[in-house]
């Protein structure tokens, strides 16, 4: 290996990443080892490669990505818990050619704002929902979520998730995927290389079928870790995802171009 | 001038319809006008009432307990509302289904068969016309041709075709109406 | 003169919402205000000016699409009735914080819980103080016709624009559901998005290359910022408080006493002027038309005038009565008489209260 100095290694014929102009230069509020970084990163870079950032609107929710719009360098709205696809349709349907999208945890979506969720992609909204589902409440502290799988810990399960007690995880993507007016749904994740590169071709599909007003939501999951609340280093927390979290949610397309295919 | 009147009966009947026609009738000759239904679940097969109010100035209360007319067109409309004519004012109402006649003798009292006329007329339908009528000949607060006026402005154009029916009704109701207890 | 019709409250409503231009409604039904949706869904005005209607799954998404749309720019109106006010709350507190405009109406019906679906008063205190939480205030308008539950529409959408905040067009079962002659104001075009993108630098409607990124947010996490932020609404509502002031006094030149009253109860009371004058006695009506701002100066100089005492008048158990003796701050003898819970009182029992409260007590 030769030595190479820093001024070589910056030089622009060199480059061989750089980060979206979509994002700011913020830092990220996210915990080490989050996946929300990537989320972010590469729905900012679908808008950028479309070059569809001077009509699109995004939706930041409550939870750990409330403040997503210090890091998407687009114009943002912040809507209050759960209310995020209302916010959009509202959007939506006063600039059928805009493109909208939420950007929602699974507390904001699956539990305070189902009836939003349900309605909107039943509705068949024209709009484009990223959901990220880590199994619990991040921001609040790690409580249970309408997402946390039997028998996992948290802080108001401390014992486990206890199914006869607490009831059943909602499999909120499954549910949608049955409503005729969702057009394009799918889960992924973004733990490793080639499964962001899944995701990142998904959430193109996504803010495409949008652009192209193909009828319906487009949604997508994106099982996430959350090595705080679940009280893990980042690489076991990712572990742990694997053996448990996506048996659970399995990866995969559920419906694309409006036919169910799971 | 001002006009303060109930009309009351049975949802179905027309009361609400006949309120409306007044009070646009009213708009056509340039006066002000309200018209407050009751409403609620009470409205679905019960009784309904509107009061009516036109007057040649800014009107206040929408809502009154003392009219100077009350239109009754059932009995309990009569147990509840007879009372509430002021001294000197008018009651009219359709004999049918009544059981009580009014027994004021501080008002005026007007009988109209309008059910019966309706009938007769072979549409059930304008008996609120026939009533209207009567009323409209006992006070003739807004002329007739306003009345046609406002039932041009108010029906869809589709029912327009019925408005020398409502106008013979009107008639009928103008021409029938009977005199029971008059004021000296 | 605009077209005259004959109309309901919330048709008139309705109609004054297409006609000034407004981009959309979104509601839910709930009695006694269901005619404003039905009305719009009958009137097509997608056809008439673009205006968009959406029936919502509740009241609290009908809200949360009036805050996307209103901070896209856009000119956007919702309504309810108190029930449905309540839900819509949480929304209403976001779009005070994020210094959104919009016009919504609440057709006030008897309370609390489900009540009755009967005309009522008691939701001054949410109305005017806060209603959704947070320290906010929006502009409260009481019409107390139908000519202006069409009026105060337009009038609504120029102070919400305005200002930035939203606006509450205090209806109720009384006001929405009669009928009376009203002249209709002509159409107020609608703007286009590109005088939306002009006139309104701050709304969302997709940042342009070498600009910098809007955010609609209620959110600040340092606390200073946020004591910055509500220092910015004090100063704005101070201004509203200054200039925008909206009430009528009726026979209250040479009046002795005062009944103040706004909506339906303001009717009311005006038929118990007209008695008491008959009587020989000196009433006047105080016509509050803007509910916040409160008249409380010009309330103050009728005490300066000689005015012995005020009966608030509203359908209550006493809460605008408050603000009364706030403004006049014990000059005169201050006393409240309502019906509540859907009752609606007479002119006589206004009369009555009125000599038994304030000129006989």
């Amino acid at each position: 290996m030769t030595n190479i100095s820093l001024e070589e290694i910056i030089k622009p014929e060199n480059l061989v990443y750089e980060k979206t102009k979509l994002m700011t230069d913020n830092v990220l509020s996210y915990c080490p080892g989050c996946g929300h970084g990537t989320a972010h990163r590469i729905a900012m870079e679908i808008i950028e490669e479309l070059d569809l950032q001077e009509q699109t609107i995004g939706i930041a929710p409550v939870g750990c990505s409330v403040l997503a719009y210090d890091f998407m360098n687009i114009d943002m709205q912040q809507a209050a818990h759960g209310r995020a696809p209302a916010v959009a349709t509202g959007i939506k349907r006063v600039y059928p050619d805009k493109i909208v999208f939420t950007y929602q945890g699974d507390g904001d979506l699956a539990a305070i704002g189902t009836a939003e969720t349900i309605h909107a992609c039943n509705r068949g909204e024209n709009i484009t929902i990223i959901f990220i589902n880590n199994g619990i409440y991040g921001m609040t502290g790690g409580q249970m979520a309408p997402t946390t799988i039997p028998g996992m810990k948290s802080s108001t399960s401390p014992y486990g998730r206890d199914i006869k007690l607490m009831g059943n995880p909602l499999k909120m993507t499954e549910l949608v995927a049955h409503l005729p007016g969702t057009y394009f749904v799918t889960r992924q994740a973004v733990h490793t290389p080639s499964a962001v590169r899944k995701a990142k071709r998904a959430i193109r599909k996504a803010f495409e079928n949008q652009r192209d007003k193909k009828p319906g939501v487009s949604f997508v999951e994106i099982v996430s870790n959350c090595n705080s609340g679940w009280k893990m280093t980042p690489t076991d927390a990712n572990k742990w995802m694997e053996e448990n979290m996506f048996p659970y949610y399995p990866l995969g397309d559920i419906k694309v171009d409006g036919e169910l295919v799971k | 001038m001002t006009e303060e009147l109930i009309i009351a009966g049975f949802g179905g009947q027309g009361v609400l319809s006949m309120g409306k026609i007044l009070a646009y009738s009213g708009i056509m000759q340039d006066q002000e006008v309200s018209w407050m239904p009751s409403y609620g679940p009470e409205m679905r097969g019960g009784t309904a009432n509107v009061t009516v109010i036109v007057s040649d100035e800014r009107i206040s209360s929408p809502i009154l307990t003392i009219f100077d007319t009350a239109i009754i067109l059932n009995q309990q409309s009569m147990d509840k509302f007879e009372k509430s004519v002021r001294p000197g004012g008018t009651l009219i109402y359709d004999p049918n289904g009544i059981t009580r006649h009014p027994e004021r003798t501080d008002i005026n009292i007007y009988q109209i068969e309008g059910a019966r006329l309706a009938s007769e007329m072979g549409n059930t339908k304008i008996f609120n016309m026939v009533v209207l009528g009567a009323y409209l000949k006992v006070n003739p607060i807004v002329k007739l041709e306003n009345v046609i006026k406002g039932l041009k402005n108010s029906l869809p154009a589709r029912y327009h075709k019925l408005i020398p029916l409502n106008e013979d009704a009107i008639n009928t109701g103008m021409k029938n109406v009977v005199d029971m207890h008059i004021l000296n | 003169m605009g077209e005259l019709k004959l109309m309901k409250g919330n048709e008139a409503l309705a109609e004054a919402a297409i006609r000034a231009g407004a981009d959309a409604y979104f509601g839910y039904p709930i009695t006694p205000q269901s005619e404003v949706i039905e009305y719009l869904m009958a009137e097509k005005p997608h056809e008439r000016t673009g205006m968009v209607v959406l029936q919502a799954e509740s009241e609290v998404a009908a809200i949360n699409m009036i805050y996307g749309a209103a901070g896209a720019g856009k000119k956007v109106m919702t309504s309810s009735s108190s029930p449905g006010i309540s839900l819509k709350q949480e929304g209403l507190s976001y779009i005070a914080g994020a210094e959104l405009p919009c016009v919504y109406a609440n057709v006030v019906r008897g309370g609390p819980g489900l009540g009755t679906i009967q005309p009522s008063q008691a939701d001054y205190f949410q109305s005017t103080k806060g209603g959704g939480h947070g320290d906010y205030r929006q502009i409260v308008l009481a019409p107390a016709s139908v000519q202006e539950m069409a009026d105060f529409v337009k009038l609504g959408f120029e102070l919400a624009f305005k200002y930035r905040l939203p606006v509450l067009i205090l209806s109720d079962g009384v006001i929405g559901q009669m009928m009376e002659k009203v002249e209709l104001f002509d159409q107020v075009p609608r703007l286009t998005d590109k005088e939306i993108e002009e006139k309104y630098p701050w709304a969302t409607t997709g940042r342009k290359k070498g600009t910098e990124r809007r955010v609609i947010t209620s959110l600040a996490l340092q606390a200073h910022e946020m004591e910055a932020h509500n220092l910015k609404l004090q100063a704005k509502y101070k201004t509203i408080r200054e200039n925008e002031v909206r009430y009528e006094a009726i026979n209250c030149d040479d009046a002795e006493y005062i009944l103040v009253a706004y909506g339906s109860s303001a009717r009311i009371a005006q038929k118990t002027v007209q008695m008491a004058r008959q009587k020989g006695l000196k009433v006047g009506l105080f016509r509050l038309i803007t509910l916040y701002p409160f008249p409380s100066v010009d309330m103050q100089e009728l005490c300066k005038q000689g005015v012995k005492g005020f009966l608030a008048v509203e359908m209550s158990s006493g809460q605008m009565v408050e603000d009364v003796m706030l403004a006049v701050k014990g000059c005169a003898k201050v006393a409240h008489f309502g019906r509540f819970g859907g009752v609606v009182h007479t002119p006589e029992e206004v009369l009555n209260a009125l000599e038994q409260k304030i000129i006989g007590g």
